[in-house]
């Protein structure tokens, strides 16, 4: 079920799907999981998990010498009725619950904020409206906590924009209860100069689903972390992402699904453009499936298209199985180049280069931008897509 | 009357070592009403022909002129040219991932025409141009060119040509990979368009066997980068029986 087709020059495709007694996604990190950043050493750049980042590029956020300044960010949260929004200190027992920081900046994140901020949806709300955070990046260094829980039986959907600049290191929580349905959009909106560095840790109860969508535009470093658990059987993780890379961009997006409970479903989905001299994509996706994880389903996609040369892209699928009682597994990566012929052929019929180009993008962004299921977040990100085209040819 | 007018054309293609000249001073004019067929062996440049009126980056013009209606063709980007009326059908249609074929049509309908065709009525148009070239209206939502098979793609040339109603239509080697029933809707779907007498055509063909559907006014055989020799369709049946050896030959000791 692998696939690997039209790889521009600059990029690599390295998939792999290995059935094992045991998973190598834990051991290929320099450390285990833990809350204290004195449990990582500083990366140098050839660790599995950093190798791909830029790490000089991080202002300080991998060895300790970014430190929080008064003037980092300004959170924002609008929330309708039935949901609790508190911030709270660091010794609050609901945070840190869905995951472990598993690498030293997200661990540097966790011993470094002072507040979080915590949004509860009471168990069996329904919000018709979705809750609104906004992160907006002050020019300075900030270390982020949040926590987004829903009780058994909730509905939520949550928009968190991140917008301005700023140099950014969070862990964010979701925490859903039995048969409560979760959506996330995680909007990287920043400035150019902003550099953000987040891990998102979904614990999925029973029954319950996750979708999570991650939308990577601006910023100078982005690394996005999303990592999904089953608190029980019958729980469905949908993880989608799209992200448009430009020049001199770094859009970091590493996944984790870790089955590790029998009866639950992941489909993860991420799609990106780049355009421009040293645009760089980096899409890591681990799935692992446990021994215990018997009927598990899933697959994951990344595909990527380049429009321009000097772009590059590093994709990575990586499915680790360790039953063979399982409902489906598969995944695919390709980084396809929108091509002279392509841009002939429209041409050739009288459209335009830049329509033509936009035509090809929106055609490669439609079908994923349609499964998120909210219209106006839908409408938002096409009309971005578009300005990103426009602002480049 | 629309024409096109190729006079010494000479075009060169990037070669391993060094550029390689392909067209040889080709001349040849075709008016609005009149069909062309241009016939030679592989290799000849039927394709390169074909391409550099179409404006593919990948030739480089070194010499000649080409006009339609005394405009500078080679002057225009390869959009202006669709525009402007030139038309080719492809001899290896590209497939575009992700943009559907009614999405295709719709746009470059709107940028041949100048406005965007009303949908009533573009709804209608398409749906029997399909009907008539046989094509599964399923076709409409797929994407373009993607997966489809030989004859598919040229059926989805010959539809785009009907849509487009252009002055000049270069057909290259629309005839090939086709079975005998595809080659009949295919040609009948050409002979639409020509019966309007708005279209001059230059059918490339390697092979006599579309003539028997599209009846040429002119038969050109192209040899070593230029037009060897012109005449009626009575052309054809001489190379019909006796191939294209003599042209070959000469164009090789030339
Ligand atoms: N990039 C290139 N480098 C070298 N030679 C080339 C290149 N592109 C085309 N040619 C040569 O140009 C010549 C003409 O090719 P063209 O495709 O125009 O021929 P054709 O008459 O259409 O042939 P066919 O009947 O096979 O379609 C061929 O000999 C081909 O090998
Ligand atoms: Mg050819």
């Amino acid at each position: 079920m692998a696939e690997a087709q039209n790889i521009p020059a600059g990029s690599t495709t390295a998939g792999s799907i290995a059935v094992a007694a045991e998973s190598t996604v834990a051991t290929r990190m320099s450390a285990p999981p833990s809350f204290d950043v004195a449990d990582f050493p500083v990366p140098h750049g050839r660790e599995e998990e950093w190798r791909f980042t830029p790490l000089a590029r991080l202002r300080g956020l991998h060895d300790g010498t970014a430190v929080a300044s008064g003037e980092g960010v300004k959170v924002e949260v609008e929330a309708p009725e039935g949901v609790t929004v508190e911030t709270v200190g660091r010794d609050d027992e609901r945070l840190g619950k869905a995951g472990t920081p598993v690498d030293r900046v997200a661990a540097q994140a966790y011993s470094s904020f002072e507040k979080a901020a915590v949004v509860t949806v009471a168990k069996e709300a329904v919000l018709t409206e979705p809750i609104r955070i906004s992160v907006h990046g002050q020019g300075g260094v900030a270390f982020g906590h949040q926590v987004i829980e829903l009780g058994a039986f909730a509905e939520a959907v949550v928009v968190i924009d991140h917008t301005g600049d700023a140099v950014l290191a969070a862990n964010v929580d979701y925490v859903l209860g039995d048969g409560a349905k979760l959506t996330v959009v995680s909007v990287q909106d920043w400035d150019e100069k902003a550099v953000h560095v987040a891990q998102h840790n979904a614990l999925v109860g029973r029954d319950a689903s996750f979708k999570s969508v991650v939308v990577t535009f601006g910023g100078d470093v982005v690394r996005i972390h999303p990592r999904v658990q089953y608190a029980a059987p019958g729980g469905e993780a949908e993880l989608f992402g799209l992200y448009f890379t430009d020049a001199g961009q770094h859009q970091e997006h590493r996944l984790l699904v870790d089955h590790n409970t029998p009866h639950c479903k992941s489909n993860v989905a991420y799609k990106g453009a780049l355009q421009g001299q040293d645009a760089h994509a980096v899409w890591i996706g681990d799935v692992l499936i446990q021994a215990a994880a018997e009927g598990t389903d899933t697959y994951e996609l990344n595909r990527n298209l380049v429009l321009t040369d000097g772009a590059r892209v590093d994709s990575v699928p990586n499915l680790e199985i360790e039953t063979g009682e399982i409902a489906g597994a598969g995944h695919a990566s390709a980084t396809g180049r929108f091509d002279d012929e392509q841009l002939f052929y429209l041409m050739a019929r009288g459209i335009p280069e830049s329509e033509a180009r936009r035509l090809v993008v929106r055609g490669f962004f439609a079908e994923l931008v349609q499964q998120i299921g909210l219209p106006d977040v839908q409408e938002r990100l096409l009309a971005k897509i578009e300005a990103e085209l426009e602002a480049s040819v | 009357m629309a024409t096109l007018e190729i006079h010494d054309l000479h075009v060169s293609v990037e070669a391993e070592n060094g550029p390689r000249e392909i067209l040889k001073g080709v001349d040849l004019t075709i008016k609005q009403g009149e069909t062309h067929a241009v016939m030679g062996p592989n290799g000849s440049g039927k394709s390169t022909l074909a391409y550099s009126l179409a404006g593919h980056p990948k030739y480089t013009v070194t010499g000649g002129t080409v006009t339609l209606d005394g405009e500078d063709v080679l002057e225009m980007s390869v959009d202006e040219r669709a525009r402007a009326g030139v038309f080719l059908a492809m001899q290896y249609p590209v497939e575009v991932p992700g943009v559907s074929v009614s999405n295709f049509l719709r746009t470059s309908a709107t940028a041949v025409r100048g406005e965007a065709p009303k949908l009533r009525t573009w709804v209608k148009e398409v749906k029997s141009a399909m009907e008539q070239l046989q094509m599964d209206p399923a076709f409409a939502e797929r994407n373009v060119n993607e997966g489809f098979s030989g004859g598919e793609k040229k059926r989805h040339e010959i539809l785009q040509l009907e849509l487009l109603k252009p002055k000049i239509a270069i057909l290259d080697e629309t005839d090939s990979g086709l079975d005998v029933d595809a080659l009949r809707i295919v040609s009948e779907g050409v002979n639409r368009v020509r019966e309007t007498g708005e279209v001059g055509t230059l059918l490339i063909t390697h092979y006599t066997r579309i003539l028997r559907y599209i009846k040429p006014d002119f038969v050109h055989v192209f040899a070593n980068g230029r037009i060897a020799e012109s005449g009626g369709a009575e052309l054809a049946d001489q190379l019909e029986n006796e191939g294209y050896d003599k042209y070959v030959k000469g164009g090789a000791s030339a």
